[in-house]
């Protein structure tokens, strides 16, 4: 692909963005409610201080003027005061973010690191018993509510068999220093072995939980896109070079098969960060979903309006990377 | 077929039927067809099925277990909630809010989705352009993020929810009728109905529409699924139905504070929604399988 | 001439949908080694079918139910498949109708042609860095033996970079780079243009000569079978109708299906005369009654063509499938 056509590609990603920068802040400004009010809650005010807030918030300015300003603000990640916090949004963000990156990329390893095996040996075996239950099992995984699953993760095996973690990222029995704010680089950086073990224990069940509609969903594009290239005549024509079987399955049929894979994988990606608020939401996760779910009873609304802002910017960009990955794998398609 | 009698039209009625017979030979996705039936047949006759009434507390009644447990009672089937509520009665009229809203963002977003769909893709030219821009904006949000923004600004409540889905859900259909649009509107029927002299109200509602209903309903099936689960995630939050209306999301989140003494009161209620959203998923890709086999393995 | 492949009585059956599909019926053949057999049919007559089971690659639902195919004094039906897949390739090596498809698109050329290597060259060094450059030296060889220019540098690149004619090459170069006994080239020229066809079919032929290697080639083209080919071989819904020396065989037809087939092609020695395409359709392969199947389109059937009818004897080295083959003119 060249520089030039991927230039385009990200020249057409701008108008996408401002269109959801647009929607995010029309939410907000519709939002009923006085922001003047909610930020200063109880306290009593004058009106000339009243009047110096609603010029500081900018309120003053016609809604156009305050888009273009809310999107120069938001391009250097200032999105105003926390009401609540008392500090920059983008400061409390930052705090959550990279509990929830950690939880989403494992949730994203666990899928991949089952989907694949899985949906291959389903396709190898096409209508047996095992292909069957892996369909019933990824219909089932599309069908969970998540909320519901992660309740009966916990019920199990944290109320009833007492092996894992009800809640939380780690105990309080652990002190680690934050360096990334990545639990499990942390503790590797500090050498806590016990620690690391303890932080993946914490993770596993909401991982598992935000996994699996993904590892479902993956599952079943891995099998339809390897049963398809099993019907190709490379396949045919490597069976009659004489390869070994694993040879054809691994390298010619598999490296075609994951095409679509990769490239879905990264469009689900993006579902994960909606999963995030209700797997952080039951599993006490102090990550950015549970901070944004707060933050909506709390009308702390410019800190939801970051995070919105945020996801969706994030959800346009795997949806790229999406489409890239797809062409830099394909040999064939050019840009 | 008043105008255009002499257009040949394309046997769309003999295909419906045999795709009809070829979906009912399919047994599970038929069992299926029952299970979601029985939803509904729930749902609409709720006050009559319904034990108890759902709202009628009973401290007395605090967290009893279902009826084939000790301490429970056979009024009382599936046992009671914090409240001392009848749980089972809960569900029949959660039913109600989870049907209910599933089928009215469908025909909203649907109904939305087919007109833009129609004329982005009949049309072309710049109308193709604005709507293919909203909707890729739109596809800019994730779902779940993008209600809950929309509800967080309207506040709650059962048409407030309707609403949230509905703004991006149109855009599925919507992209569908528009590629099948594209597909078909250089089709010879639809080009001798053009050469007759019929307009585009009428090629497009009477000679485009019915040949490209199949995938469209087969499309607002399988989303009508994930449409349950997500104002289940959105009452689970806490930003659906308001107490004390019973919906599914609120009942399992009601029951997040009892798991280590009360497993039924969040367990039941989140069968039901497995329950209804499998049901919905068979049956939908059975019809896939019988009516739009392109997209069936 | 010793025989290379011998096949009695072939039978390969798909279970379809209709009912029990019989692809190949019966099919007997025999291939010398050097030597180039034409097998010429319709699509649906059986002949790709009849060599994919000799390679033994047919595909679920299809397998070959009766019948013994011996190549090289051994019956290939009743070996395991691993000792199978060491022939394939090493001793049989096939060429597919489409290069565009049948080349991987996402492993470049270099890797297709050395894994073939890889697979059955027991000559090759063991040890790694030898063994790659041993591997590359046969790679560079081969692409130079198909005719391919810097061979050095488009070991590097994909199929997509080539154009059709030279992928058709390269897919020739990894089907010979073991040197096999016997090529079955599955309609090599199809997917060429015109002027690209001759090359290629010349740079089988002349490879087939300097590596003394037995050719099948299978075409529905007879103008290719009668430049080519020793022998011929024509099939028809399943069965063999026809066999012999290519000239006799296109110089006097025994078979109506033959002659047929000659007559809907343009040759220059009936330059002015009109083509006569055969009239009907080639029947429906589910629940044949055992009877003639070309009596429906044949210009010659009679009542008592209704019978099951054996290959006859139609002169030296000559069989064909007919109750009426004297009358055939």
């Amino acid at each position: 692909m060249s520089l030039g056509k991927l230039l385009e590609r990200i020249i057409q990603l701008v108008p996408v963005l401002l269109g959801v920068s647009l929607i995010v802040f029309v939410m907000l400004a519709l939002t009923p409610g006085d922001p003047v009010q909610i930020m200063v809650g109880e306290q009593a005010i004058t009106a000339e201080q009243e009047a110096e807030l609603r010029r500081d918030l900018g309120l003053d300015r016609p809604l156009v003027e305050r888009f273009f300003l809310f999107v120069a603000n938001a391009v250097q990640f200032d999105f105003g005061q926390s009401y609540y916090h008392g500090r920059p949004v983008a400061d409390v963000i930052a705090e959550r973010l990279p509990a929830t990156i950690e939880l989403s990329l494992v949730a994203l390893i666990v899928a991949l690191a089952t989907a694949i095996p899985l949906g291959v040996l389903a396709a190898i075996r096409k209508n047996s018993i095992f292909d069957r239950m892996a369909t019933v099992g990824s219909l089932l995984g599309v069908s969970l509510p998540g909320f519901w699953f992660g309740i009966l993760l916990i019920m199990l095996f944290a109320v009833h068999l007492q092996i894992l973690p009800v809640s939380g990222r780690i105990g309080y029995a652990s002190e680690v220093l934050t360096v990334t704010g990545f639990l499990l680089i942390d503790t590797l950086l500090a050498g806590d072995i016990a620690a690391f073990g303890e932080a993946l224990r914490y993770l596993l069940l909401p991982a598992i939980t935000l996994g699996l509609p993904m590892t479902a969903i993956l599952m079943r594009v891995t099998r339809t896109s390897m049963l398809e290239v099993m019907r190709q005549d490379y396949i045919t024509f490597a069976e009659a070079k004489g390869l070994p079987r694993r040879r054809v399955l691994y390298r010619h049929a598999l490296k075609n098969a994951l095409i679509p894979t990769v490239s879905v994988a990264a469009i689900e990606t993006g579902s994960l960060l909606g999963g995030n608020m209700i797997v952080e939401t039951v599993f006490g996760w102090p990550g950015l979903g549970r901070l944004v779910v707060e933050s909506i009873f709390l009308r702390n609304y410019p800190l939801v309006q970051a995070a919105v802002l945020l996801y969706a910017v994030t959800y346009v960009l795997l949806n790229f990377i999406a489409d890239i990955l797809y062409t830099v794998l394909n040999p064939r398609v050019k840009l | 077929m008043t105008d255009a009698t002499l257009a040949p039209t394309p046997p769309a009625d003999s295909l419906f039927r045999r795709n009809l017979r070829e979906f009912r030979r399919n047994r599970l996705a038929m069992a299926s067809v029952i299970v979601v039936l029985i939803f509904v047949i729930m749902a609409v006759a709720a006050p009559l099925i319904a034990p108890q009434d759902p709202n009628a507390t009973d401290l007395f009644r605090r967290l009893q277990p279902p009826a084939w447990v000790q301490g429970g009672d056979w009024a009382y089937p599936l046992g009671c909630d914090a409240l001392g509520r009848d749980i089972l009665s809960r569900i029949i009229y959660g039913a109600r809010i989870s049907i209910f809203i599933g089928v009215a963002v469908i025909i909203l977003a649907t109904g939305v989705g087919i007109l833009a769909g129609l004329a982005a893709g009949y049309f072309r030219g710049w109308v193709d352009v604005v709507i293919g821009r909203v909707v890729d904006i739109l596809l800019g949000f994730p779902y779940l993020i993008f209600a809950i923004g929309l509800m967080a600004m309207m506040g709650p409540g059962l048409m407030n929810i309707v609403l949230a889905l509905a703004y991006k859900e149109w855009v599925i259909p919507c992209r569908v009728v528009r590629g099948e649009t594209l597909a078909v509107r250089e089709l010879e029927y639809v080009e001798a109905a053009r050469a007759l002299g019929a307009g585009p109200r009428h090629i497009m509602w009477r000679e485009i529409l019915p040949n490209i209903l199949s995938p469209v309903i087969v499309v607002s099936t399988i989303r009508m699924a994930n449409v349950i689960i997500l104002e289940a995630s959105l009452s689970f939050l806490g930003l659906g139905v308001q107490p004390p209306t019973a919906s599914w999301g609120s009942m399992v989140s009601d029951g997040r504070a009892f798991i280590l003494e009360a497993w039924w009161v969040s367990t039941f209620p989140g069968l039901a929604i497995l329950l209804l959203v499998l049901a919905i998923n068979v049956a939908s890709q059975g019809l896939r399988d019988a009516f739009d086999p392109r997209f069936s393995e | 001439m010793t025989v290379l492949l011998e096949v009695t009585n072939l039978r390969t059956e798909f279970n379809a949908r209709a009912g029990l599909v019989r692809a190949v019926d019966g099919v007997s053949l025999r291939v010398s080694r050097g030597e180039c057999l034409g097998v010429v049919g319709e699509s649906g007559s059986g002949k790709s079918v009849t060599f994919s089971s000799v390679m033994g690659l047919v595909r679920s639902p299809g397998r070959v139910t009766q019948g013994t195919i011996f190549f090289d004094g051994r019956n290939l039906r009743d070996l395991s498949s691993e000792e199978m897949r060491a022939i394939r390739g090493r001793d049989i090596a096939m060429t597919m109708q489409d290069a565009l498809t049948a080349l991987n698109p996402a492993l470049t050329v270099g890797e297709q042609l050395a894994e073939v290597l890889e697979a059955h060259d027991e000559t090759l060094p063991s040890s790694g860095s030898a063994r790659r450059a041993a591997i590359r030296d046969r790679s560079v060889e081969m692409l130079g033996l198909v005719g391919i220019p810097s061979p050095d540098t488009r070991l590097r690149q994909y199929p997509h970079e080539f154009s059709g004619g030279m992928r058709q090459r390269i897919m020739i170069a990894i089907a010979l780079a073991c040197r096999p006994k016997l090529l079955i080239a599955d309609e090599p020229t199809t997917a060429l243009d015109v002027t690209i066809q001759a090359q290629v079919l010349e740079l089988i032929t002349d490879i087939r000569e300097r590596l003394g290697m037995a050719v099948v080639l299978i075409t529905h083209d007879l103008g290719v079978v009668a430049e080519h080919c020793d022998r011929v071989m024509v099939m028809y819904a399943g069965q063999v109708v026809e066999e012999g020396p290519t000239d006799q065989v296109i110089g006097q037809p025994r078979h109506p299906y033959t002659r047929g087939l000659l007559a809907s092609i343009p040759r220059p020695a009936l330059r002015g005369q009109p083509l006569t395409p055969i009239s009907g359709q080639v029947p429906d392969l589910v629940g044949l009654p055992p009877q003639c199947r070309f009596h429906s389109r044949c210009p010659l059937a009679r009542p008592e063509c209704l019978v099951e009818v054996p290959m006859r004897d139609a002169g030296p080295g000559r069989r064909a499938r007919c109750l009426r083959l004297e009358d055939v003119e």
